[in-house]
């Protein structure tokens, strides 16, 4: 079973390649490349060094989000246009559950975080070598994220690059609640989409069609027009 | 990738540079094996206008679905096919995204050359899958980003002698529509309304220098807000056919002028029009009209193949590809992508 792994939903790209559950390759990277540039070159190019087809392939595992609307949109258009024209299944693994698939052999609680701008994250709580879901991936300001971390009363380790955005922050609210992953934990990995993926049931090829990002917030415009209706209806 | 030679002359072409998700079969650049459009109109309505986020949202849910309906319609397998085509630029560049990394995922996949076409070229291109085109020609693109006159000395070659300097016809189109309180898009609308229309308020006509081939539209439009502010003032109702009808006149009346005194001027042996506005039954009756009289053959897509579409991306790909154009799988979105000659 060979699967390829692709994860561009923040500024980090990677790609890798798993064959019946040993690492084949992994790239990873966090430059500032823009994934419509990096991506497709870093898929031809890793298949290139393992000396595989894309016919090969017998399955994709994905990043669906959430995170940078674009880049989630760019991993999610390579992978379903392969998976679709390759007739190959195509499995979304949850990008805030693939970081914190990192942290292995650590049985407390996992917090990743994507910077979502304006004081605001993409983040997700996930428990132990299983990455049960404590709090689901969603979009929360930091503040809101740091009240319900502060009533688990539990130590909680922070995973991902934009950590650092927010730490002061998480520090003066949580005190010593609050671990710091070690750096090399920071970059989301491929092969963790890969692993998570595989703990998944391979879907229908048929399904590939209806597959559509995580983005986990509605389009602002599509906001405030929702708003505006409830406006009127108050009327 | 990058074969010369084509085995059956078959081109995938894919289009998502703002609100219609498309793709396409092209024979030799010149048939039309299979033309899908997925339009995104409905969505964006009650936005009054195209949202750019939710234009990427719906390509992605769209793209593969639309291609497979291509690749369907023709009874074609991936490995008929000999080039993969997609638009470049310019256009929404979450939009333009959607179609470049399919296109390259597919491509790649397929062991397929990709190529990059320029939107414009495509609107320009559209007119071969009707007739062939001859040169030097002259092409009128009006659409909804866009109003220039194109001088082609020959296939790949583009010089743009004239241009809006401000708003595109079909943007003073829509805008004008949203005074009127039509929904979008404006465009077909006011075209009915005018055609209704018996009496026309008058409006200006925007002729710029004497020798300029560039246009402007925005003074027309204020002309349109101008005049129903003073009538709502005045406490009198407007004739929306009226002013669709003095409106759409003036339009056409410079565009026709225009592209009539660049056709003597160059001596072209063909004149086309192309993109969105092109649709419009008032220009296309005027052009064909003064061109007949002038005797220049004159020609316009089906309104089908004016609006957005991946039928004339491929057929604007076939010349690029048999000029040994290509591009390669770090594509990007080219959202401000000049046409360029590629002769
Ligand atoms: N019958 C018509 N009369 C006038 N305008 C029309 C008509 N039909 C469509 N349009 C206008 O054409 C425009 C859409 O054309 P098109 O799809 O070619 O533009 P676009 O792709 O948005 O812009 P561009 O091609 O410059 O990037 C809209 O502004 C629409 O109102
Ligand atoms: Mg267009």
């Amino acid at each position: 079973m060979i699967w390829l792994g692709i994860e561009t939903a923040n500024t980090p790209l990677s790609v890798a390649v798993v064959k019946d559950g040993k690492v084949v390759a992994e790239m990873v990277q966090n430059i500032k490349l823009t994934h419509s540039a990096g991506a497709m070159p870093a898929i031809e190019e890793i298949l290139a060094r393992v000396g595989l087809k894309p016919n090969d392939l017998d399955a994709i595992a994905v990043s669906e989000g959430p995170g940078s609307y674009t880049g989630v949109r760019i991993g999610v258009t390579l992978a379903k246009t392969l998976a679709w024209t390759l007739q190959k299944p195509l499995v979304g693994v949850s990008s805030l559950q693939a970081l914190a698939a990192n942290v292995v052999l650590y049985n407390g609680m996992i917090c990743p975080v994507f910077d979502a701008r304006r004081g605001n994250v993409y983040t997700a709580v996930y428990q132990g070598m299983a990455l049960e879901a404590i709090v689901d991936d969603y979009h929360a300001h930091i503040d809101d994220l740091l009240e319900r971390l502060k009533a688990l009363e539990v130590p909680i380790l922070f995973v991902g690059t934009d950590v650092d955005i927010f730490w002061e922050n998480i520090v003066e609210v949580l005190g010593d609640q609050a671990v710091r992953a070690p750096f090399s934990f920071d970059l989301p990995r491929a092969t963790e989409v890969i692993r998570v993926a595989t703990k998944k049931e391979l879907p229908n090829v048929e399904a590939t069609h209806y597959f559509v990002p995580q983005y986990k917030r509605i389009a602002e415009a599509e906001a405030n027009w929702l708003k505006e209706q409830k406006e009127k209806q108050h009327e | 990738m990058g074969e010369f030679i084509m085995k059956n002359g078959m081109i995938l072409a894919i289009e998502s540079s703002c609100d219609e998700t498309a793709a396409a079969i092209i024979r030799n650049g010149k048939e039309i094996v299979s033309n899908v459009v997925a339009s995104q109109i409905e969505s964006h309505k009650r936005f009054g206008g195209v949202v750019p986020e939710i234009a990427s949202r719906h390509h992605v849910e769209q793209i593969t679905m639309v291609i497979e309906e291509a690749l369907a319609q023709a009874n074609l397998k991936p490995a008929d096919l000999d080039a993969v085509a997609v638009t470049e630029g310019p256009g929404l560049v979450g939009a333009l995204l959607i179609g470049i990394n399919a296109a390259k995922a597919f491509a790649f996949a397929n062991n397929l050359p990709i190529v990059g076409v320029h939107h414009i070229a495509g609107h320009i291109y559209a007119n071969a899958l009707v007739q062939p085109m001859e040169f030097p020609l002259l092409a009128l693109v009006v659409s909804g980003g866009h109003t220039e006159l194109v001088y082609m000395k020959e296939h790949g070659s583009f010089e743009v002698i004239g241009e809006t300097r401000d708003d595109a016809a079909g943007e003073a189109y829509d805008k004008v529509a949203r005074v009127l309180n039509l929904p979008y898009p404006g465009g077909p609308r006011i075209d009915q309304l005018a055609h209704e229309g018996e009496e026309a308020v008058p409006f200006p006509r925007v002729w710029l220098e004497e020798d300029s081939y560039d246009f402007s539209f925005s003074g027309l439009k204020s002309a349109v807000i101008n005049y129903k502010h003073n009538m709502d003032q005045r406490g009198e109702q407007i004739s929306p056919t009226a002013v669709a009808k003095g409106f759409q006149e003036s339009v056409v009346e410079v565009l026709t002028a225009k592209t009539l005194r660049a056709a003597r001027e160059y001596q072209v042996k063909q004149v086309i029009a192309a993109g969105g506005v092109a649709a419009n039954r008032g220009l296309r009756t005027s052009l064909e009209a003064v061109f007949n009289e002038e005797g220049i053959p004159f020609f316009v897509p089906p309104l089908k193949l004016c609006t957005d579409n991946a039928a004339m991306i491929g057929a604007a790909a076939m010349p690029m590809f048999e000029a040994g154009m290509r591009g390669n799988l770090m594509m990007n979105g080219r959202p401000g992508m000049e046409l360029k000659s590629w002769v």
